[in-house]
């Protein structure tokens, strides 16, 4: 509960942050390297060294960030819902905000042409607007963004509007699996009928970090530090509905415009790393609890440490998922499901009652 | 008694020669599948459903389309075969359409498991998998025997010598171009133990995915930016911002616009182990003249 361990605790993950993201810029297609060295030593060619600049510059460098920034908007996204619903297995997906946001990435791919729909044409190729998910240009990068953001916020309300409020644990829980598992299949029949984008939105369900480039990373850092801002502004109303309603109330808190705006920013943390990366899984349910198995502090704290700890954790997937059997790929997606539901078994199981009592 | 031996060895040797004279009434066909199954036929089938592309044109490439009665919903050459009842896709066949169709013999690639489950209806099913131009080879003699086509090994060398003169139709320049082929946007290349890469190689280029990585990996895109291919082929369907990847607008193939998209109807020729395979390497290889002549040299 102190300051001085929540300091130390964030302290220690920046710290641990910044490591990982050093080894990050020396993992590539050939597994663990040191390309600085190509690109300060003299004696390599200028076309070597050119090389190994634009490698670190414009692949690692981006998707280091960016897979930082997805985790961090997935982290505090995970945080947020868990303390909004007063829920310890709350997260972007069981809420089907995830699913809402990729739906609506997937009917903006399809109306808008990615590859060949309606506005498409086979010259799209080069073309700078083509509309794709692994587009760079960032008006494309901000409509999709606009549009999970959109799908995750319906998601959200949808799930709410079927629990009838966050009243009832299982009853939210219950609705939002369903909205999950609906929206998931209505992506998948939007694809269907669309053979054009499935291939490319194949990938993207499984979550990657592939072709972040500078645009996707920027754009999700600056939405990163809005909803921190946010968070930071609005966190108090949480300590107060961890007590209850009627007590949050009674403390003199405008509860409901709080949570309606907690609730925009959850869905913005959350369509914004689905819109660049995909629905990568348990970064958001694991970072919180990791966080609160280390220390007990307040709301706005723990979304921000949480926000840290999910940023390390994809950091961490990410490397994995390029240096294991380099030069080639696993989906980053795939280990955070293992690494992240390994985590939380091993949490599970191994936390005494009172621990459990915490989850 | 002896009466009796005598009727008896009469009654034997006409039928020895009955079966003497006439060796065609009793003949029966056995054919074990590329799952193992032997499967039996008193007759060459003349009611075949197709599941698979490959195994389609394969029938029709034999001369033999006239016997398929149903295809699979991907099937769609040649043009005869769209006008034929479709009876689902090859993962997810509609049993009830295909055994409607009576079919003596039904033909469906290995990963499936509809195979089992049409075979406890009764039906014949040859599951037969293609992968790599021997299988293409070997699954077509064993179909044009199966059919009693006279010569199957006539057709498959035809096919053959058309991916041969492609290759020869290709000036010694272009060999050892270093070439990238995308199946998909993972991003999963073609590697050269595929079908695709295969056919590449036959084609005197150099694919930058070699062996080791397998048939269809998934790569770093690092990797392509590192390889720096001459030329990149691509599908229609995943080609969508290839050039505005992080970092790829290093790649020689991107800087000099050697870059093949394939629109749909020419992927499938590409990607479909089948007997098509001599049409795509000629479309490869126009792919490469094409992209030599526009730009100048390639670098060897």
């Amino acid at each position: 509960m102190t300051v001085r361990s929540t300091v130390l605790l964030a302290l220690a993950v920046i710290v641990a942050t910044f490591a990982l993201a050093v080894l990050g810029l020396s993992v590539g297609s050939t597994g663990l390297e040191n390309v600085v060295k190509y690109w300060l030593s003299p004696a390599t060619s200028i076309d070597h060294a050119s090389m190994a600049r634009e490698i670190i510059w414009e692949i690692r460098l981006p998707r280091t960030l960016g897979a930082w920034a997805a985790g961090a908007l997935l982290g505090l996204a995970g945080a947020l819902a868990q303390g909004l619903f007063r829920n310890p297995l709350a997260d972007p997906f069981l809420l089907g905000s995830a699913s809402g946001a990729s739906l609506g990435v997937a009917i903006a791919l399809v109306v808008l042409g990615g590859g060949t729909g309606l506005l498409g044409n086979a010259s799209m190729i080069s073309s700078e607007l083509s509309v794709s998910v692994f587009s760079s240009n960032v008006w494309v990068r901000l409509g999709l963004t606009g549009a999970a953001f959109i799908g995750a916020i319906l998601a959200v309300f949808l799930t709410l509007l079927l629990s009838r409020g966050v009243g009832h644990t299982l009853r939210l829980l219950l609705s939002g699996v369903i909205v999950g598992v609906v929206l998931g299949a209505a992506t998948h029949l939007v694809l269907l009928f669309s053979p054009d984008v499935l291939q490319a939105m194949q990938s993207f369900i499984l979550g990657s970090t592939v072709f972040v480039g500078w645009t996707s990373a920027i754009l999700m850092v600056v939405v990163w530090c809005f909803c921190c801002v946010a968070v930071w502004l609005l966190g108090r109303v949480l300590d107060g509905l961890s007590l209850g309603d009627a007590t949050a109330f009674t403390l003199g808190l405008p509860v409901a415009p709080m949570r309606l705006a907690l609730v925009l920013v959850l869905a913005l943390a959350t369509g914004t790393a689905v819109a660049q990366t995909g629905l990568i899984a348990f970064v958001g349910l694991a970072a919180p609890h990791l966080v609160r198995s280390l220390i007990k502090t307040t709301s706005t704290n723990l979304m921000l440490l949480a926000s840290l700890a999910g940023g390390l954790l994809l950091l961490a997937a990410d490397i994995l998922a390029r240096g294991l059997i380099a030069p080639q790929e696993l989906p980053v997606g795939v280990l955070t499901a293992v690494l992240g539901g390994g985590y939380l078994l091993w949490l599970m199981h191994a936390g005494s009652a009172r621990r459990v009592g915490t989850l | 008694m002896r009466i009796l031996i005598y009727v008896w060895s009469f009654l034997r040797n006409g039928f020895l020669l009955a079966a003497f004279f006439s060796p065609v009434c009793a003949q029966n066909i056995t054919v074990v599948d590329d799952r193992g199954v032997s499967v039996t036929f008193e007759h060459a089938p003349k009611r075949i459903v197709s599941l698979l592309p490959s195994l389609t044109e394969t029938v029709c490439a034999l001369d033999q389309c006239h016997r398929l009665v149903g295809v699979d919903r991907y099937s769609d050459f040649p043009k005869m075969v769209q006008r034929l009842p479709q009876v689902g896709g090859g993962l997810d066949p509609s049993v009830e359409a295909i055994v409607a169709l009576r079919p003596d013999l039904v033909l469906i690639g290995t990963s499936t498991r509809a195979a089992d489950h049409l075979r406890t209806l009764g039906l014949n099913v040859v599951a037969l998998d293609t992968k790599t131009h021997v299988d293409v080879e070997r699954v077509m003699i064993k179909i044009g025997q199966l059919l009693e086509v006279p010569d199957p090994h006539k057709v498959w060398r035809s096919i053959d010598a058309g991916v041969s003169s492609a290759a020869q139709s290709l000036p010694p320049s272009l060999r050892g171009t270093r070439v990238y082929y995308e199946v998909d946007p993972g991003p999963y290349a073609a590697g050269e133990t595929s079908f695709i890469g295969e056919t590449l190689t036959r084609l005197g280029v150099k694919n930058i995915v070699s062996a080791e990585l397998g048939a269809f990996p998934k790569l770093n895109p690092e990797f392509v930016v590192r390889a720096n291919p001459d030329l990149i082929m691509v599908g229609q369907r995943s080609a969508v911002g290839m050039t505005q990847r992080p970092g790829w607008s290093r790649i020689s193939a991107v800087r000099n616009k050697k870059i093949c998209v394939f629109p749909a109807d020419q992927s499938n020729v590409l990607v479909r182990p089948g007997p098509r395979m001599a049409e795509a390497a000629q479309i490869m290889a126009n792919c490469l003249s094409t992209h030599s002549s526009t730009t100048g040299l390639l670098k060897p």
